[in-house]
């Protein structure tokens, strides 16, 4: 005779001031088989689990239903009370009253007539509930982080600096990522590529860290401790090993005039190519696309220049199978092509350039060397303009939130601009200043009151070509709300930031959610905000949402402190909510007639046979059995087993449908 | 296929030649247009400024006719109309207890499915196929297609990505053999309703456009919406005055524009109407 205990959480109000808890309380005492049933405030408080354990001691429970929110809140919390009081926590189950209940509808007899429903189903689920104990895994203590820009190079510091091996993949020829175009950072100007290429370099030298450039992810298998990850490394056409980055391939290249990715296309590379000087690894790749040889079948000439023969042609990808124990994705993102914005003549006009573009003009190591020259003709231009919110915070042709990075960028231009251009003027049309950070709304006014950067409130409405110059006109909100032109000589638009193209994919490949911008989603917006939904996979930097240095590093950092966590520990224990195909005493032995349909319907590749043999060895039968380390307990064989011989441990087909007839039997 | 027709107020005044060049490149092309039935104002500017039941009424007992004489398609030439009937569509479709209210008051059912057609998707949809036998005398010069506020907009409704820079009219005018400049003077407010209570407003206004359009060699404007045509047309004294000289541009209905390629006369196309007078360069 089961004696089950029913627990019903208030949650605050967010259950009673729609449902009537005490009623649910009272209904589910009086079902058959429940001993005690009782209504808290706060179930997952203290006091509310010292009433569950309490009660377990005192009327010799074999079975918890805690009515709350969803289990995956707090079935932990209450599963581990449970086996504090001695109970085996899979005898405790919870019943989603709040999400599924009081939250989505409103507060009247049918809702409260429902939770008692739910409650009641549950019980019924609870009285046929097994004694279960969890699965020991084994920690794989390497970490795998995708994207080498500075989110991916500081998770990777981190990790590998408290012991653990890293492998660091990067789907350009360099790691550095976005950080290594930049400029001068802010609010402290201090050089970008001066604070991030030692970290590059030491990337590179670590010890514990692996670093595989112009690499994707292909594929990840695997669950938290135990993933199975593919690597594709592309062919560079070098040899690795023997290359010694001498550069003399480079400069012989004949196909000069390649746009280079680096310098956002203001600036050209060779078909055989290192991105930028500083690159890590400073050894070149072969763009099969341009590549002379490749296209037509003519060339080589890196191949005969080349002093120590590294130049591979026709090499091929590779792809390589790694064990980790967790999943760093630092992948990043990019920055909008204004191209749904025709009106700011974006590729029409080349001195109509992006944020990113501006970066490289102002960096030292950019096209002009650092000089503001426009990509035109040249000139130094004396009026240049800012449109931020290029994109931005536009729902009708953009996209409806803030890149949040812009404001503190346009600042940071604007300002670069006068300290390089003196006597020239800059103007910044705006809709808010957003410079929340610690020294951000200094440096802002610093751009307004010592550098003299005109700040425009009001949006601009098109930008065109008259006699050389672009006209910019838009509108002054303040004071007089007048409509404003000003001829300027080249224009800056501070383009959202999105999503990379290929993060739907990337995050498919992976199982983790994303949002509908492509950004990846994070397991809790407040309280998990580096740990995504599918355990050991973590997130650092402008993947998860647009953010600047200090933040991503700042997550970078708290992504691999979750890593190092997960390797402090030997093993990991796993639900043992999976697959088991049934065993019976002789002659039977298994319902199973061996038909493997479940072994061809399982994606994870986790059944396999068993023999059953008598004393002498003889096969007697032959049956499917499912390997405990790679079942996922998706539940896929279950629908496939014409014998009804597969059920999941916990969610067994007699407990579904004891669930579904106690609904049925709504009295 | 029947396809509707509803003129508006407009195209029976001030832009007859609208009217006119429209049925004629029509029937030019073997279409057939029929009127809505006893149709009647679209609610303008007025009604959804004061009444917001009326402003949906009007428009919608226009569309329930059309669907009581099964048409698939309803075409209005008069952007401010198209607007209006467009608007109402989408504003039904959104709330149906407001739609249950309007059937009620119209005494009539209303499915609100029929296809409301401007005159750029309507030329783009049925004109456009048939204009390479049509076209007798390509239109050999510089033209600035001009479609102001209402042709492109709302954007939750037209879901154009372009409404700053809408490219229909342009991609129309080149297959008469024109050629439309690069002009960012397209959207730009033509002082609308100022024409009748503050016309120097639309002088200035109307006057930056005409000018631009001038100084980057466009030898006609093309307009599709009857209030942008006079106020750049019929208020040529006020922008004459506002920029201080005088400005002889003419400004063509697209449909008029379609015409005389078509080779129709200056008479079947309506260009005698005009306050400016229509001198285009020769062909060829």
């Amino acid at each position: 005779m089961s004696k089950i205990g029913v627990f019903i959480c208030h949650c605050g109000e967010n259950i009673s001031a729609t449902v009537d808890v005490a009623r649910v309380a009272e209904a589910a005492g009086k079902l058959e088989g429940v001993a005690f049933s009782t209504d808290y405030k706060y179930m997952c408080s203290d006091p509310g689990q010292t009433i569950i354990k309490q009660t377990i001691k005192e009327h010799g429970l074999t079975g918890v239903v805690v009515a709350a929110c969803s289990p995956r809140m707090h079935e932990g919390t209450f599963r581990k009370a449970c086996s504090e009081a001695g109970l085996n926590p899979y005898m405790c189950e919870m019943s989603n009253l709040r999400e599924h209940c009081s939250w989505v509808h409103d507060k009247s007899e049918a809702t409260t007539q429902k939770a008692i429903d739910l409650v009641r189903t549950l019980v019924e689920k609870v009285k046929l509930d097994k004694p279960l104990f969890a699965i020991k895994v084994p920690v794989t203590k390497t970490a795998l982080v995708i994207g080498g820009g500075i989110a991916g190079i500081q998770a990777s510091l981190d990790i590998a600096n408290a012991g653990h091996k890293v492998v660091l993949v990067e789907k350009d020829p360099s790691i550095g990522g976005h950080m290594s175009q930049l400029s001068e950072t802010f609010p402290t100007l201090d050089c970008s590529q001066c604070i991030l290429t030692p970290r590059m370099v030491e990337v590179a030298q670590h010890p514990n860290i692996t670093l595989m450039t112009f690499a994707e992810l292909e594929k990840l298998e695997g669950s938290i401790g135990n993933f199975k990850a593919t690597i594709r490394k592309k062919a560079k056409s070098i040899d690795e090993s023997l290359c010694n980055g001498c550069g003399l391939c480079t400069t012989k290249c004949p196909t000069k005039k390649i746009p280079s990715e680096f310098n956002t296309g203001l600036g050209f590379r060779t078909a055989i190519y290192v991105p930028f000087p500083q690159a890590v690894p400073n050894k070149p790749v072969i763009d099969k696309d341009h590549c002379l040889f490749y296209k037509n079948g003519k060339c080589k000439i890196c191949e005969k220049v080349c002093p120590i023969g590294a130049i591979r042609f026709g090499q091929e990808d590779e792809l390589v199978e790694i064990q980790v124990g967790a999943v760093v994705i630092a992948t990043g993102f990019d920055v909008m092509q204004p191209a749904g914005f025709p009106e700011y003549g974006y590729g029409k006009y080349k001195d109509v350039i992006t944020g990113l573009q501006f970066e490289r003009l102002a960096s030292a190591s950019g096209p002009t060397l650092g000089e503001i020259r426009r990509p035109s003709d040249g000139k130094i231009p004396e009026k240049i303009v800012f449109v931020a919110c290029a994109g931005s915070r536009d729902p009708a042709k953009g996209i409806p939130y803030c890149s949040k990075i812009c404001c503190m960028y346009t600042a940071k231009h604007a300002m670069l601009y006068q300290h390089k251009v003196h006597g020239g003027k800059s103007f910044i049309f705006y809709m808010d200043i957003r410079a929340g950070g610690k020294n951000y709304e200094e440096f802002v006014r610093r751009a307004i009151v010592d550098d003299e950067v005109n700040y425009i409130r009001g949006r601009v409405s098109k930008i065109y070509e008259e006699n050389g110059k672009l006209i910019v006109r838009g509108v002054d909100t303040l004071l007089n709300a007048k409509p404003v032109e000003i001829e300027a000589d080249m224009v800056v638009l501070a383009s959202a930031a999105v999503a990379n193209p290929g993060a739907e994919e990337l995050a498919q490949k992976m199982h983790v959610s994303y949002d509908s911008y492509h950004f990846f989603s994070e397991a809790h917006p407040k309280l998990k905000p580096v740990e995504t939904n599918t355990a050991g996979i973590f997130l650092a930097g402008a993947c998860q949402a647009p953010k600047d240095i200090p933040e991503t590093v700042s997550q970078a950092s708290g992504a691999a402190s979750k890593v190092t966590i997960l390797f402090s520990n030997d093993e990991l224990s796993r639900d043992p909510l999976i697959a088991v195909v049934n065993r019976s005493p002789a002659p039977l032995f298994s319902t199973c007639v061996g038909c493997f349909l479940c072994a061809s319907a399982c994606p994870y590749q986790a059944i396999g046979e068993e023999l059953i043999t008598d004393r002498k060895g003889n096969v007697i039968k032959r049956v499917a059995k499912v390997n405990p380390g790679l079942c996922q307990g998706c539940g896929t064989c279950v629908a496939f087993c014409r014998s009804k011989s597969i059920d999941i441990q916990g969610y067994s087909n007699e407990q579904m449908c004891a669930e579904v007839i106690a609904l049925l039997n709504n009295e | 296929m029947k396809l509707g027709f509803y003129p508006g107020c407009s195209l029976t005044g001030s832009s007859r030649e609208y009217n006119e060049s429209l049925l004629a490149i029509a029937k030019e092309a073997g279409i057939e247009l029929c009127e809505i039935n006893d149709w009647n104002c679209c609610g303008a500017t007025a009604a959804h400024n004061l009444n917001k039941e009326l402003s949906l009424s009007l428009p919608a007992r226009n569309l329930a006719i059309a669907e009581l004489e099964e048409m698939d398609e309803l075409v209005v030439p008069c952007a401010a109309c198209y607007n209006r009937l467009v608007m109402t569509q989408h504003e039904l479709d959104e709330d149906s207890t407001i739609k249950a209210q309007i059937e009620i008051k119209l005494q009539m059912p209303l499915k609100n499915g029929i296809k409301i057609l401007n005159v750029l998707q309507f030329l783009e949809k049925h004109i456009v196929p048939r204009l390479d036998q049509l076209v007798k005398k390509p239109l050999a010069f510089d033209v600035a297609c001009y479609y102001g506020c209402l042709l492109v907009r709302p954007q939750k409704v037209m879901k154009s990505e372009r409404f700053e820079d809408p490219m229909a009219m342009d991609a129309i005018m080149q297959k008469l053999g024109a050629k439309p400049i690069d002009w960012p003077f397209k959207t730009e407010c033509c002082g609308a309703g100022f024409s009748v209570s503050k016309t120097e407003i639309v002088g200035e206004l109307s006057g930056k456009i005409v000018r631009d359009a001038v100084n980057r060699g466009a030898k006609a404007i093309v307009v599709a919406c009857p209030m942008c045509h006079s106020n750049l047309d019929m208020r040529r004294p006020a922008i004459d005055s506002y920029l201080n000289m005088k400005i002889d541009i003419p400004v063509l209905y697209i449909t008029q524009a379609i015409a005389l390629a078509m080779g129709l006369t200056p008479q079947q196309a309506g260009t005698q109407r005009h306050f400016v007078p229509v001198n285009l360069p020769v062909n060829r």
